[in-house]
């Protein structure tokens, strides 16, 4: 044990739990958690794994903070429109915890770039708000053996699953990306800004679990809420053997990115 | 009383809940059946630490009044 006196009292509420402890918090030092999209669902992830002294936090996002995206990504505030997303970010976490490490990658996911990325991380957070990278991330973590949450938001419904290796992947449940234009975006459909918050934090406490090592994920599970009528269910799923990436004949043995008309890439604003 | 107290913290002027989570990451070096002496003070200390302990599990084996403050001996639980 090699908490310092400060560290003891910063975690102490976390120290108090049975299934955490000294041992566990170690563990969250230690951890490596990379958080891709720096907006509505990054945004409180990012907060909560710095307040929870997770050691290293990586940041991909590309964008820059636009007026329109503090309404729901409260890591940003109004003096930081057109800055870097990341750099927004990575200074209210070390502001937040000088325990964390902040890593930052100002780029869009790529199939070029996110082996290399996600290599270094035990857990990976999908914060995007497009169907290309989500199913570019899932494609990546199960090729790379990465544990991942996945999340989605639109208007009031929020849903999530947690992948490990040998779970339900994304591709078991959802098979390709939806036909395009078959579902809004968030700059077209709206979000409720609390629902982004209700999302990103579920996903930063499956982080923190799976490093913990305590308790049971979202795994075979996804978790669907409408936050209209704020009414949560959960929905079994189950391996696919068809599954075109982790099933018995995987038909995607590389990473592909779905197509992604300019238009849209213009007009597009992290969730 | 035939076992050795294995490790032994002064909480004395530590507050409620720093004080039991000193105590916790103290139990967490030892081994499941080893003894822990805690000094508390009266009154708060004293109220919620052993009944902390032993709401996870862990045994008070003796307490000891040394004025002003306890002595608390503390088997560490499975």
């Amino acid at each position: 044990m090699n908490l310092t006196e400060e560290q003891i009292e910063r975690y102490s509420r976390h120290i108090l739990l049975k299934d955490v402890g000294g041992a566990g918090q170690e563990k969250l030092l230690q951890a490596k958690v990379l958080i891709i999209g720096t907006g509505g669902l990054g945004a409180p992830a990012a907060l909560y794994l710095a307040a929870a002294g997770v050691g290293t936090i990586g940041l991909v996002d590309g964008d820059t903070v636009d007026l329109s995206n503090l309404q729901r990504q409260v890591i940003h505030f109004t003096a930081d429109v057109n800055r870097l997303k990341v750099e927004s970010a990575r200074e209210k976490m070390e502001a937040l915890n000088p325990d964390v490490r902040v890593v930052t990658y100002p780029e869009r996911v790529n199939k070029d770039n996110i082996a290399a990325i996600i290599r270094d991380y035990d857990f990976i957070i999908d914060g995007t708000d497009n169907f290309p990278a989500k199913f570019l991330i899932n494609d990546a973590c199960v090729l790379s053996g990465k544990p991942f949450s996945h999340g989605g938001i639109l208007r009031f419904d929020g849903q999530t699953m947690t992948y490990v290796p040998g779970s339900a992947c994304y591709r078991c449940v959802f098979n390709a990306p939806p036909p395009k234009g078959a579902v809004p975006t968030c700059s077209e459909a709206g979000i409720l800004g609390a629902v982004a918050g209700m999302l990103g934090t579920v996903q930063a406490a499956e982080a923190l679990r799976y490093i913990i090592g305590k308790g049971r994920l979202l795994t075979n599970r996804l978790l669907i809420f409408n936050a209209l009528d704020m009414e949560y269910r959960q929905v079994n799923i189950r391996r696919n053997p068809e599954c075109p990436i982790c099933g018995e004949h995987p038909t995607i043995t590389e990473l592909v990115e779905a197509e992604q008309p300019i238009c849209d890439l213009r007009s597009r604003y992290h969730a | 009383m035939g076992q050795e107290i294995k490790k032994s913290l002064d909480l004395h002027g530590v507050v409620c809940p720093l004080n039991f989570v000193k105590t916790k990451l103290a139990l967490e070096t030892l081994n499941a059946g080893d003894w822990l002496e805690v000094i508390l003070d009266e009154g708060d200390a004293m109220l919620n630490v052993p009944r902390s302990l032993k709401e996870e599990g862990h045994r008070i084996v003796k307490v000891t009044s040394l004025g002003n403050t306890y002595s608390v001996v503390v088997e560490k639980g499975p």
